[in-house]
């Protein structure tokens, strides 16, 4: 009897550890206006800078200019409205799909081949999409409008910015922009705080609200304002930027030899602290989707 | 104190008891830098009273001494066990056992203090110390198991020889000594270039790096070979506990010496043919592990053969046969941790490699290293979890606290380790959007099961402690058995006082 009320208290403990984690992802998170504008830009001039964990000397050959924040929900709805309407993507069969001219084969060990086709830009009926189409227009879901966008393919995030005379940033550039010229760690200095960034169990206001893994931030959220009592830290780039660590991970465009892995960088609100530091990389095929993967833009300098 | 000092670093109980200990106070208090421990904000409050210096670029090479420190006295403690079953010269066991104590332990300690409390170079060179003098006490062990001579033949039938007697669990023993200082060679001489050509790196952060140089090579190879040789010896040690014997041990110790040697060839050649080092592993992989298979089922059936006798029933039906099976969960449970190593280790390596492109290779790379990294902690912790249980017998564990002991052992590190192979295999079947609630359960579950082996250790360690404390504790009757086993020397003799030396006559010594 002893043994018996022993075990039910001990799974009466294991389920009231897992029931009081709310996981409904799809509940219209709080709006949080963060006085940040995601159609801003910034020169990141060339030159040399420290590179990897290991601060290398390496260099970017001219000045770009990179977006200030990550692609929003919005941005990207509207683009996708806009593409639609212009024809260089499709709908089909609950995907949005376009053309890709394809990637040069070389054989390397575990190389796919990815050869000119339509590829999945984004899957348009997963749950953790945060667009609404009602069989014409999409829409960014109310409370996400400026969040960053998801769910979105390598081949979604160049079609977009491309669609919009930019392109992906090569990883040097991405890294140039996320950390400077002093050799840091993490884009806003040596040492991360949980109100730095979105991360695995950093505490936000959106992982208090669904535990867990928790929801993407509004792009600019950690720039010093306090929301709902929850005081953020100052936590841009030396150039300015927003969110080059944690909350998603952003897509670079560089196409490797010997590999169709395209690679991600900044960490995510699914990575502990230590992912956040600006030279780890993530890399997938160009056609993999996650709650957790987003991206920016650049283009070449017109100063 | 003299005595308790005699115990704990001459016997080999002793000394793997210190070392035991040594392991679990560097996990207690590195463990408590990640993990939930920096959720919970444990870390911040440690690194405030402890003064580390954690910089963010030097993570890598943290985590690599880290390894090293718990990796050495791991090595220690299988070079006491083996020490302490398999015969030598009284001279040679103590040399071995005092080298590689004062090895491990100024490699562990130099080589924390200079990872975690700043970077004196002076202290890293003691750590460099530390690692030669764990070589050299390889090589006297090697030299020490030298198996061709006549003085170490069997001429007992029942185990596996060659016709001229040549023992052959021996030779076992004396192929992984060699094979794993070659092993080490690998690592060390990548290591000399540290600085120089090589930089730190952790091996499942080169995973899809379709060019590895052959220093990224060869430490891949080594920290893979050096696990796997760890656990060839613990296999071979847990043989003799069992006395291994018969015609299963006829064939396993020959597979088992071979399998060493292809597996040690296949992974060297990792750096100049890798191609097709993965092969020869493969082939040398299925060797021990058939060997290791066949100790399964030979201490299984000597468990129900020991349980029923234990009954006082000759000849027991299926029900009476299963539970005799569990009469003893220390060598039930070392096996059983053998056989479940293949659900949660082997199991996932070999559908890894198979499915590759298909499966692993489509996910990004964060989740393939999910995988790696959970896949060689849960060795790690198997192996463990083995020595503990045969560090119990040697404690002379008994009654109803064996028995709880192991089995608690068992559920706890199998759950926890049975959690962690679901949660890195949960890409299968549970999409990101929808993973909370496995990863949710599964964490929780893990948790709870390392929370409980860490406690019942905990308990284990400090049971021996309190024996430490008494006068005429366990541990002074250990001493006596090892000082009438010749194991270690009889107590000092009275000294004698030093007077000059007469020409023509011996100076007392």
């Amino acid at each position: 009897m002893n043994r018996a009320a022993a075990l039910a208290i001990l799974f009466g403990l294991l389920a009231a550890g897992c029931a009081t984690t709310p996981t409904e992802l799809s509940s219209p998170p709080t709006t949080y206006e963060t006085g940040v504008d995601p159609e801003a830009w910034v020169v990141v001039p060339s030159g040399e800078f420290l590179s990897g964990m290991h601060d290398h000397e390496l260099s970017v050959e001219r000045d770009y200019e990179i977006m200030v924040t990550d692609v929003t929900n919005e941005q990207y709805a509207l683009y996708l409205n806009e593409a639609l309407a212009a024809g260089t993507i499709e709908i089909s069969d609950g995907e949005v799909v376009g053309y890709y001219p394809g990637d040069e084969f070389h054989g390397g060990n575990h190389e796919e081949r990815i050869d000119a086709g339509d590829w999945l830009h984004l899957p348009a009926e997963d749950p953790g999409l945060r667009l609404a189409y009602d069989g014409s227009t999409f829409s960014a879901l109310p409370g996400f409008e400026n969040h960053p966008m998801v769910m979105v393919t390598w081949f979604g995030a160049k079609a977009y910015c491309e669609f919009n005379d930019g392109r992906l940033p090569s990883e040097l550039e991405w890294e140039k922009a996320a950390r400077g010229t002093d050799g840091r760690p993490y884009p806003w200095g040596d040492d991360i705080e949980r109100n730095h960034a979105n991360y695995y169990s950093s505490h936000d206001l959106f992982e208090k609200i669904v535990g867990g893994q928790g929801l993407t931030t509004p792009v600019g959220f950690y720039n010093g304002n306090t929301y709902d009592g929850y005081q953020t830290l100052t936590a841009t780039s030396p150039y300015g930027l927003y969110d080059m660590a944690g909350n998603v991970w952003q897509w670079t465009a560089d196409d490797y030899e010997d590999q169709h892995y395209r690679y991600l960088r900044g960490g995510s609100k699914a990575e502990y602290g230590y992912n956040l530091r600006v030279w780890t990389r993530n890399s997938a095929g160009p056609e993999y989707f996650s709650p957790s993967v987003g991206f920016r833009c650049v283009q070449d300098s017109m100063e | 104190m003299t005595e308790r000092f005699h115990y704990l670093f001459q016997s080999t109980k002793g000394l793997a008891l210190v070392a035991m200990a040594m392991v679990a106070l560097v996990t207690a208090l590195f463990g408590l830098l990640s993990g939930p421990m920096v959720e919970w904000g444990v870390t911040d409050f440690v690194l405030d009273i402890t003064g580390m210096e954690l910089i963010p670029a030097e993570r890598e090479g943290r985590i690599v001494m880290l390894y090293h420190a718990i990796a050495m006295a791991m090595v220690a403690i299988m070079v006491y066990f083996i020490t302490g079953i398999v015969a030598m010269e009284k001279h040679q066991r103590s040399m071995i056992n005092a080298t590689v104590t004062v090895g491990y332990l100024t490699s562990m300690i130099c080589g924390l203090v200079f990872a975690y409390f700043g970077h004196n170079f002076i202290v890293h060179g003691l750590f460099l110390v530390g690692m030669s003098l764990m070589f050299f006490s390889g090589i006297l062990l090697t030299v020490a198991l030298w198996p061709f001579g006549k003085k170490y033949r069997l001429h007992d039938k029942d185990y596996s020889s060659t016709r001229g007697g040549i023992d052959l669990t021996r030779v076992a023993f004396f192929t992984m000594a060699i094979a794993m200082l070659g092993s080490a060679m690998f690592g060390a001489v990548s290591g000399s270039y540290w600085g120089n050509g090589h930089e730190t790196f952790l091996a499942e952060d080169l995973i899809r790096e379709p060019h590895k140089n052959p220093l990224e090579l060869a430490i891949i190879g080594h920290l893979h070979i050096m696990l796997t040789l760890v656990a060839v010896a613990l296999t071979l040690v847990i043989g003799r506990w069992v006395d291994f014997k018969g015609v299963l041990h006829k064939i396993a110790m020959p597979m088992m010496i071979l399998g060493t040697i292809v597996i040690t060839l296949g992974v060297w050649a990792v750096v100049p043919f890798e191609p097709i080092a993965h092969t020869i592993i493969y082939v040398g992989s299925v060797l021990v592990m058939l060997s290791a298979l066949m100790l399964v089922i030979y201490t299984w059936r000597r468990q129900i053969r020991l349980g029923l006798e234990a009954k006082g029933i000759e000849k027991g039906n299926l029900g009476q046969k299963f539970r005799a099976l569990f009469h003893d969960a220390l060598p039930f449970g070392a096996t059983w941790q053998m056989v479940f190593m293949n659900f949660t280790v082997s199991g996932v390596g070999i559908f890894m490699a198979v499915r590759l492109d298909e499966i692993f290779r489509v996910w990004p790379a964060r989740e393939e290293r999910i995988v790696l990294t959970g896949h060689w902690h849960i060795l790690s912790g198997i192996i463990a979890t083995i020595i503990l249980l045969y560090y119990a017998d040697l404690a002379g564990l008994k009654g109803k606290a064996r028995n709880w002991f192991g089995y608690l052992i068992i559920i706890g590190s199998d759950i926890a380790f049975l959690s962690v192979t679901i949660f890195e295999m949960k890409r299968l079947f549970v999409t990101e959007s929808a993973q909370q609630p496995v990863v949710n359960w599964t964490m929780l579950l893990a948790d709870l099961g390392l929370g409980l082996v860490l406690t019942v250790l905990a308990i284990f360690m400090i049971w021996k402690l309190a024996d430490l404390l008494k006068r005429k504790g366990r541990w002074s009757e250990q001493l006596a058995e090892a000082r009438s086993s010749g194991e270690i020397p009889p107590p000092e003799l009275e000294p004698v006082p030093l007077t000059p030396a007469v020409e023509g006559q011996e100076a007392p010594r």
